[in-house]
């Protein structure tokens, strides 16, 4: 049942580039800007989840709540102070300034604290389980149940309450959507508070599965969890968890095969197929551009 | 006319510069910490312009530009070390397998726009980076020794050549085609002007001299590792082209030679690099989305300055 262990593995790992993904898609969809100051709230969100473990003793729960709460005001900081003048620039702009923030909070978090991984600790005893002979330890579970919850709780959010049917309003037309009294500025700031309280739960789970976490963490999961997104078809929320798990199962599936040292190009090379063959992403339909 | 007479004063004026530098470098004015900053910033500068035809020039956000540097380092380093061929030769290699790399990588990914092809490129690039990393012909993770062969005059003559050649295709019937891509790729088109081709001509012609200053950065260390061209080498060349001016080439200049000059004093500090990298990068785009010179050339700002004084305006 090797192929089974793995295919969990990699449910797993996908899990966690499905939240982060989440952010990424809801942000494009929104505002069209490749946030790449995600992957550096990943990592903040996992470094808060570890101080209020192991410095202030709190538990699993409270602190991957504290975490998605700090993540989110972040988020909403970052794009009130550095991506709200520049929705009428150009898109290069944009990203640039965007890459910039990145660099800003990787940097920022090595000046303070020095760029030493740290070890997460043990928030729940390491028991495994057995399943149709494969194992399923008790982190895989919580990694799960955890994704899951947030992914139904963020459908609901965005197809039943107010502030998701603004959400949707705004990423269709957001002129038409202010012209209908829709708050575009509150919109895209909850856009980003969700999104990056996504991004920090997925911080803390991460340094729970891979028990170590340093300042540069946040830059390859966040290309991948972009890449994730592109390939279910970027701005669709049910597009990113599928794209985060596929890219998990892949990668886990090279890495069994014998490939580890091929893994990270396995993204790259589905990014790159799919932006060649289908840019609008598996789930995503194809738009002329006018001129 | 006025063209050619402003080529000539430029090459006047780079011989002038090159021998007054060789001149303290030989009389021992300037010592060999000097002459290895200023290999450095001719390579920097060649990436920065070979970018600039890309991304300035052109309009098409590359991200991935430390590849192209990857391969021509390791490409020249195999010529040298492995095949024990002159340096010259490794040189004129690494910038045609570069240029190979740019056109395999360019045709599909040029084919997208804007966000896409950035994150295609960078794409590209990681590959690249992580084929080197796989290959224990070249040393993997460990890196490949490679002997100490850029000059001064070695580092200034390809870097001559690379302005010399990025301006003259600026200016020239493709340059122009080129900067209709940049300013309406769908109007241009409809224009009869095969984007296509421009783009990946200008793609193709910036890998080549990136190939080249990767020969020269490969031999001004002693070790080159895959490691030293991540996604933050790609971002330290961007910053570059950005600061500059997108679409300004003596822009692209300046910046380079005052970025290198500051990260030299720094290079104790990375950290505090970087954060000044990276508000510089982020206050420029706030107040200055096109960088500090937008798309102006130094010799426009003496036009202006000569205008202002009362000469005509209106003699382009």
């Amino acid at each position: 049942m090797e192929w089974l262990q793995q295919l969990i593995n990699g449910i797993s790992l996908g899990s966690i580039y499905a939240l982060i993904a989440l952010g990424y898609t809801m942000v494009y969809g929104i505002i069209k800007l490749i946030n790449f100051a995600h992957g550096e709230i990943f990592m903040i969100g996992a470094f808060i989840g570890y101080y209020s473990i192991a410095g202030w003793g709190l538990g699993f729960i409270p602190a991957l709540l504290l975490s998605m709460a700090s993540c989110a005001i972040i988020g909403v900081l970052i794009e009130r102070i550095a991506y709200k003048r520049l929705r009428t620039a150009t898109r290069i702009a944009a990203l640039i300034t965007a890459i910039g923030v990145s660099l800003l909070i990787q940097n920022g978090v090595i000046y303070m604290r020095g760029a030493q991984p740290e070890a997460y600790p043990e928030v729940l005893r390491n028991k495994s389980f057995d399943f149709f002979g494969a194992q399923i330890s008790s982190q895989s579970i919580l990694i799960l149940s955890v994704s899951i919850t947030l992914m139904i709780i963020l459908q609901f959010v965005v197809h039943k309450t107010k502030i998701g049917k603004a959400m949707r309003a705004v990423s269709y037309d957001a002129e038409a959507a202010k012209l209908m009294g829709i708050n575009v500025d509150n919109t895209i700031s909850a856009t980003f508070a969700i999104g990056s309280a996504l991004a920090g739960a997925a911080g803390v789970i991460f340094g729970i599965y891979y028990t170590k976490i340093d300042p540069l963490m946040g830059i390859i999961p966040g290309l991948k969890a972009f890449v994730a997104a592109v390939l279910g078809g970027i701005g669709i929320i049910p597009g990113a968890m599928a794209g985060g798990l596929v890219l998990g199962v892949v990668e886990t599936f090279v890495s069994a095969l014998g490939f580890s040292l091929w893994r990270d190009a396995a993204a790259f090379v589905i990014l790159i197929l799919i932006l060649i063959f289908k840019p609008s992403g598996l789930f995503g339909k194809n738009t002329r551009e006018k001129v | 006319m006025k063209k050619s007479k402003q080529f000539w004063s430029f090459v006047a004026a780079s011989l002038i510069a090159y021998t007054v530098i060789q001149v303290l470098l030989n009389v021992g004015v300037l010592n060999d910490f000097h002459s290895n900053i200023l290999i450095f910033m001719s390579i920097n500068i060649m990436l920065a312009v070979s970018l600039h035809l890309v991304i300035g020039v052109t309009g098409q956000f590359s991200l991935g530009h430390a590849g192209f540097l990857a391969v021509g380092a390791y490409i020249s380093a195999i010529v040298t070390m492995k095949l024990n061929l002159p340096f010259p030769v490794a040189i004129l290699a690494a910038g045609v397998i570069a240029t190979i790399a740019g056109l395999i990588i360019g045709i599909p990914s040029l084919r997208l726009r804007g966000d896409y092809l950035a994150i295609a490129t960078l794409g590209f690039a990681e590959i690249i980076r992580i084929v080197f990393l796989n290959i224990d012909y070249v040393g993997g993770a460990a890196g490949m020794q490679v002997t100490h062969l850029t000059t001064w005059t070695s580092a200034f003559i390809c870097l001559f050549i690379t302005i010399v050649v990025i301006v003259n295709f600026t200016n020239s019937r493709h340059g122009r085609a080129c900067i209709s891509v940049r300013e309406n790729e769908i109007a241009s088109d409809a224009m009869g002007i095969n984007t296509t081709y421009y783009k990946v001509l200008a793609f193709a012609i910036g890998a080549f001299f990136a190939g080249v200053a990767g020969a020269l950065y490969a031999h001004n260390f002693y070790i080159i590792q895959p490691s030293n061209f991540g996604f933050l080498k790609s971002i330290d060349i961007l910053i570059y082209v950005v600061l500059g001016g997108l679409g300004s080439l003596s822009g692209a200049i300046v910046a380079t030679i005052l970025l290198t000059i500051v990260s030299t004093f720094l290079q104790n500090y990375p950290e505090t690099r970087m954060i000044i990298y990276s508000l510089v990068l982020i206050v420029v785009m706030l107040y200055r989305p096109k960088g500090l010179m937008g798309t102006m050339e130094i010799t426009d700002y003496f036009k202006l300055w000569r205008g202002s004084k009362g000469g005509s305006q209106h003699d382009k």
